[in-house]
């Protein structure tokens, strides 16, 4: 039964992460160059751009579930099994997300990018 | 990628590693939280190691926003995945933990696939709103290094 939790909280910070991090990634597109905008208007305007997109609020409001459920999961589990299991699978949960929701080119070389990192990051814990 | 971007991704590695190994040095040093005593991890904030590991992720999130303005997401992730890595070291080389053979070849796995996706191009797409001139080649050449 502890099995079954912890693999719930798992799948819980996947998709939480996933979503937080495909809603940033957006939110970042259509803010633009952080860069160039800081050399046109200044830091301000960057501040100001960013904390009123409603992509980075949501983003900022699924990784915060994706932290409690890291922290719950933490509590019927070990670290070492929740956080690299956690981690490998959003490397390759992101890969379709990014695919599928901001319609990246994710060609073989980030495939395989994608799948040697979730290898290596679940191996860190073995 | 220009020589400032590639800086942006090393921050974005450092700052979360360290910030990492910032917070469980703290943490440690508070000793295990209890559930009936969750508030406690609020006043962990008054331990001086888990103040200067919450800055450092302050520092990895504006960062990890700024490389996020002009690559992609499925390039970023595994290109700062380093961080990894360079937690590994810290764990052997400051706090003097045993690093197995497993861990090792996870090490390797890891710095494969940001060797990989380092050599492409960072944006594949057209952003959703900004100047045409920061668009990259849509076709990855493998030979920009």
């Amino acid at each position: 039964m502890k099995h079954a939790h912890a693999w719930a909280a798992i799948a819980a910070i996947v998709l939480a992460s996933t979503t937080g991090d495909v809603l940033l990634s957006r939110a970042m597109k259509q803010v633009g160059d952080v860069g160039e905008l800081r050399r046109r208007g200044g830091a301000l305007t960057v501040v100001g751009r960013i904390l009123s997109n409603p992509n980075f609020l949501l983003g900022v409001l699924a990784m915060t579930l994706a932290f409690y459920s890291l922290l719950v999961g933490l509590s019927w589990a070990d670290v070492s099994v929740v956080g690299p299991a956690a981690a490998a699978l959003t490397f390759v949960a992101n890969a379709l997300a990014a695919k599928i929701f901001l319609h990246e080119r994710v060609d073989r070389r980030r495939w395989i990018a994608a799948l040697l990192v979730a290898g290596g990051v679940a191996l860190l814990a073995a | 990628m220009t020589f400032r971007k590639y800086l942006v991704l090393a921050a974005v590695t450092v700052f979360a590693a360290v910030g990492d190994s910032l917070l469980s040095r703290g943490m440690k040093e508070l000793g295990s939280v209890s559930p009936q005593h969750l508030s406690d991890v609020i006043l962990a904030i008054l331990n001086p190691w888990v103040a200067l590991g919450i800055i450092f992720l302050l520092g990895f999130f504006a960062s990890y926003m700024t490389a996020l303005s002009w690559a992609d997401l499925t390039y970023v992730l595994p290109a700062t995945s380093l961080g990894y890595v360079l937690l590994a070291l810290i764990a052997k080389f400051l706090l003097h933990e045993h690093v197995t053979l497993t861990r090792w070849l996870g090490i390797l796995l890891i710095s494969a696939g940001v060797g990989f996706v380092t050599r492409g191009p960072e944006l594949t797409h057209k952003p959703y709103r900004g100047s045409e001139d920061h668009v990259a080649e849509p076709v990855s050449t493998g030979a920009e290094r």
